[in-house]
């Protein structure tokens, strides 16, 4: 039964210890690009809010994003949800029962890191 | 003798209280981030560094405007549950729940606030 070794199973070293690997470290960048996406979805919906209202508001908030701080968040942004996308692309591929191998997760970890960043010099040339 | 089986006292028991169908939606919504997120940014980015009649003539037309308005119910739902599981991982009790709340208020927010400014600059 479920709880015959209660009690009596090995613990878990505490995660601190352990030297940063490659599938824990993408892991939890895609929950944490996640949430700052989520966070900075505000920009997005205040400057479409500053369009609708008029060409003054707008005049401001535009100045804003497009200042070169505004900039530098937005192309962090923008790295944030390529790599949560592929992150999250990584999930459905692991999902369906592919490459599950540690060595291949390893590679597609780099490759999220690599991938985002090409994805976003690709958008800052193109836009 | 026990009468309730290992599934049965397993059950209900993970961080959220039920996990399943979170990871279903999660699913679902990954998969509809493949060609939302491309489609988004480009679309974003080419309305961004317009002038206000430019930006207000861009989503006037129906792709720019049916793309952000997908966008801004689709990924800020997906971002929504990112954080929802983000939270009941490492927040618990009551704690929990308001961070729960909080979540769900500003997620709903910016969705009601962004359709209706594309709303206002589409019509």
């Amino acid at each position: 039964m479920a709880d015959d070794n209660r009690g009596n199973r090995p613990l878990s070293p505490h995660l601190s210890i352990y030297r940063p690997q490659m599938t824990a470290v993408s892991s939890i960048m895609v929950r944490i690009t996640g949430i700052a996406s989520l966070g900075l979805a505000l920009l997005v919906v205040w400057w479409l809010l500053a369009a609708a209202t008029s060409e003054g508001y707008f005049a401001i908030v535009d100045g804003l994003l497009r200042s070169w701080f505004g900039s530098l968040i937005l192309i962090g942004a923008t790295w944030a949800l390529w790599y949560h996308m592929l992150g999250r692309l990584r999930h459905v591929i692991w999902d369906f029962g592919y490459l599950v191998q540690v060595e291949v997760s390893n590679k597609m970890g780099l490759g999220m890191f690599i991938g985002a960043t090409v994805l976003t010099v690709i958008t800052a040339l193109v836009v | 003798m026990r009468y309730l089986t290992d599934r049965k006292r397993a059950e209900g028991l993970g961080a959220s209280g039920s996990g399943t169908h979170h990871h279903w939606q999660m699913m679902v919504s990954s998969i509809l981030l493949v060609p939302l997120v491309p489609l988004f940014i480009f679309t974003f980015g080419c309305a961004l560094g317009g002038t206000h009649e430019e930006v207000m003539a861009y989503f006037s037309r129906p792709f720019p405007a049916i793309v952000m308005a997908l966008s801004l119910i689709v990924i800020t739902l997906h971002l929504m549950r990112e954080a929802n599981a983000a939270i009941e991982d490492y927040m618990h009790g009551g704690a929990q729940k308001l961070a729960l709340v909080f979540a769900a208020a500003f997620s709903y927010t910016l969705i009601a606030t962004g359709l209706f400014a594309l709303v206002k600059l589409a019509l």
